[in-house]
């Protein structure tokens, strides 16, 4: 069976074709193709301006995206898109674009929650079973494992997403959003050396962002201020890479803590990174250390998938596809808000 | 502070090097009794070979940052240990604290004989079904218990401590006497008896606020729902005690009923 996906709940549009053979069989990516909108330093991206850069895409993404994989119309068997969670204005828009597509090929829509399409796709290109899934992106932080038909959601950010604290404290120093603010952190971060003083915020299994962001951003402005302050261990002069330095430091220690919090109360050993964030080489690191001192191991993406992409959907999507369900296009709307442990998983046992 | 151990080498496979308080010549190596994501809890006879001690010991993660691990681990012992010698000295029932050494990471209290309200409500429960005894029918003894419990949270939230983990796993049956504890003499009637100690602090806070109290009750609420749904109908007797425990608990029952109706979870955005 082949499903093509759809994704644009955020800054990304993708559109993906995956195939689905016999079971047992590992499913084939027949194309993924993304394209970013990115805003100059200092900018987040507005929910109008994406929508509109999605409309002006999604057209060209679908046809190339047919093109590489090299299948006819007849060939699709359902439309998968993302009906949530996301930003209004840019999911409408490919909801639209869906739909129009539904109407055109005379096809089934599928809508995929977003969060469970990132599960999916990751559990399926590692090949992990059963672990403990670290979501982690600019809308979502979530510790997510699955018990009973659904995955349920065992800790998460209280506030803002880790992503979000990275990618406006990038906006703070102006730092390019291309490809991703959070990657230029990421490279900045690598040169830092002096671990500065940051709130942190863990409680249970949830965490919290946005006052670890009020601190570094107060010491960004410091930063701006005065430029020879010292580190008072190092005695090296601060630099806005130590700041990244610390920053990441910070959260990515307290997202590793939550999840081993979360593996210690299932019992697994096994922890899956999806969502941007998971990218992060510094975060896959942390957490194979925690990992491997437990006994287990861990899984992480590269960029073609734990970046928000079409292929995703379209694999989730497929999954619901085959035990039936569809979305009429009656029902076929979007939400801002849908809870990963909403999602009834028919697919697995 | 269960019953069985586990032998400290067979669990920790990577055979880290323990602080010279567990290396220290005493009647018996300490026993590994529990391993959280967090914490290590050892049996030791360090102090006297009569005079058991509960060591919980924070090993640094190498995950983290030197400098963010060492400040982790020494403001968790600290806030721990502020917390039990806070709650010993207005007379909440919690182990008292011996040492700390907040650089090497570990925390000695008093050890507590018997076993954990989980593990023998479950013997209750499962002795009751075997002797086909109804549900509402003879069990006084559990009510009892209830209202031992809805007393020591009170206690606890009436000077300003609120647990952050409550279960039935961190709700200790301190035997009364000596010679009660005897084993299996023990009959089905004298299970649930005890004094209510309560254990692992390693989540509590400081805090008034009748918003967290709330929580505190939910989970434990919820954890007596998810481990023990047998004996869930009679958490309100731990409620009703609770609300006669302290000026104000009142108001925390009020809290309660919103925190029950939204769960814990926000609605998500994005």
């Amino acid at each position: 069976m082949i499903a093509i996906g759809l994704e644009g709940s955020a800054n990304k549009l993708g559109v993906g074709v995956i195939s689905h053979p016999a079971p047992g069989k590992p499913a084939q990516v027949l194309s993924n193709i993304r394209h970013t909108f990115v805003t100059p330093p200092g900018e987040g991206f507005l929910p109008k301006d994406t929508a509109k850069h999605h409309r002006t895409w999604v057209v060209r993404l679908v046809k190339e995206a047919m093109t590489e994989a090299g299948v006819s119309i007849n060939d699709i068997d359902c439309i998968c898109y993302t009906k949530g969670p996301g930003m209004g204005a840019p999911l409408q828009s490919v909801a639209v674009a869906a739909r129009m597509l539904s109407l055109l090929w005379q096809k089934e829509l599928v809508g995929v929650n977003h969060c469970v399409g990132h599960i999916e796709m990751g559990r399926e290109i590692t090949g992990a079973d059963n672990p403990v899934v670290l979501y982690v992106s600019g809308g979502n932080t979530q510790v997510i494992a699955y018990a009973e038909q659904r995955y349920r959601i065992f800790g998460e950010a209280l506030d803002i997403a880790v992503g979000n604290c990275l990618d406006r404290f990038a906006r703070t120093l102006e730092i390019s959003n291309d490809p991703a603010p959070g990657y230029n952190i990421e490279q900045l971060a690598k040169k830092g050396r002096a671990l500065l003083d940051l709130p942190y915020a863990v409680k249970g299994m949830d965490c919290s962002f946005s006052g670890i962001l009020a601190s570094i951003d107060i010491l960004a402005a410091e930063l701006k201020a005065n430029p020879e302050q010292r580190d008072s261990i190092t005695g090296e002069v601060i630099t806005p890479a130590d700041l990244c330095f610390s920053l990441q430091e910070t959260v990515f220690a307290m997202l590793v803590e939550i999840t081993e919090r979360a593996m210690a109360h299932v019992g697994s050993n096994q922890v899956l990174i999806v969502g941007g964030v998971g990218c992060n080489e510094r975060l896959q690191d942390m957490m194979g250390i925690m990992a491997r001192d437990r006994g287990g191991s861990v899984f992480g993406m590269d960029e073609r998938f734990a970046i928000d992409n079409g292929i995703m959907i379209a694999h989730a999507g497929l999954e619901a596809y085959k035990t039936g369900f569809t979305t009429p296009l009656e029902e076929s709307t979007c939400t801002q808000r849908f809870r990963t442990d909403e999602v009834f998983v028919r697919w697995r046992d | 502070m269960e019953a069985q151990a586990i032998h400290p080498c067979a669990a920790n496979s990577d055979e880290r090097v323990l602080p010279s308080i567990f290396r220290h010549p005493s009647a018996a190596a300490p026993l590994l009794i529990t391993q959280g994501a967090e914490a290590l809890l050892y049996r030791s006879t360090y102090l006297l070979p009569s005079t058991p001690c509960a060591l919980k010991y924070r090993p640094s993660k190498p995950y983290r940052h030197p400098i963010l691990d060492a400040r982790l681990t020494k403001h968790r012992i600290l806030s721990e240990a502020r917390v039990l010698v806070k709650c010993r000295r207005e007379g909440v029932p919690v182990p008292a604290v011996y040492a700390l050494d907040e650089a090497a990471g570990w925390l000695m209290i008093e050890w507590i004989e018997g076993e954990v309200v989980r593990i023998r409500l479950n013997e209750w429960l499962k002795r009751r079904k075997e002797e086909d005894i109804a549900e509402g029918v003879d069990d006084g003894e559990l009510l009892e218990l209830m209202t031992r419990v809805g007393s020591a949270v009170g206690r606890l939230h009436a000077i300003g401590v609120v647990h952050g983990d409550l279960t039935t796993s961190n709700l200790m049956l301190r035997p009364r006497s000596r010679e009660v504890s005897n084993g299996d003499s023990e009959t089905a009637s004298k299970m649930l008896d005890g004094n209510v100690v309560l254990i692992d602090f390693g989540l509590a806070s400081q805090s008034q606020a009748d918003e967290d109290r709330a929580v505190d009750l939910y989970v434990l609420e919820r954890a007596f729902g998810s481990t023990h749904p047998r004996a869930e109908s009679l958490f309100v007797e731990v409620l009703r005690e609770y609300g006669r425990s302290f000026k104000g608990a009142n108001v925390v029952l009020k809290k309660l009923e919103d925190v029950r109706m939204r769960g814990r979870k926000r609605s998500m955005l994005g």
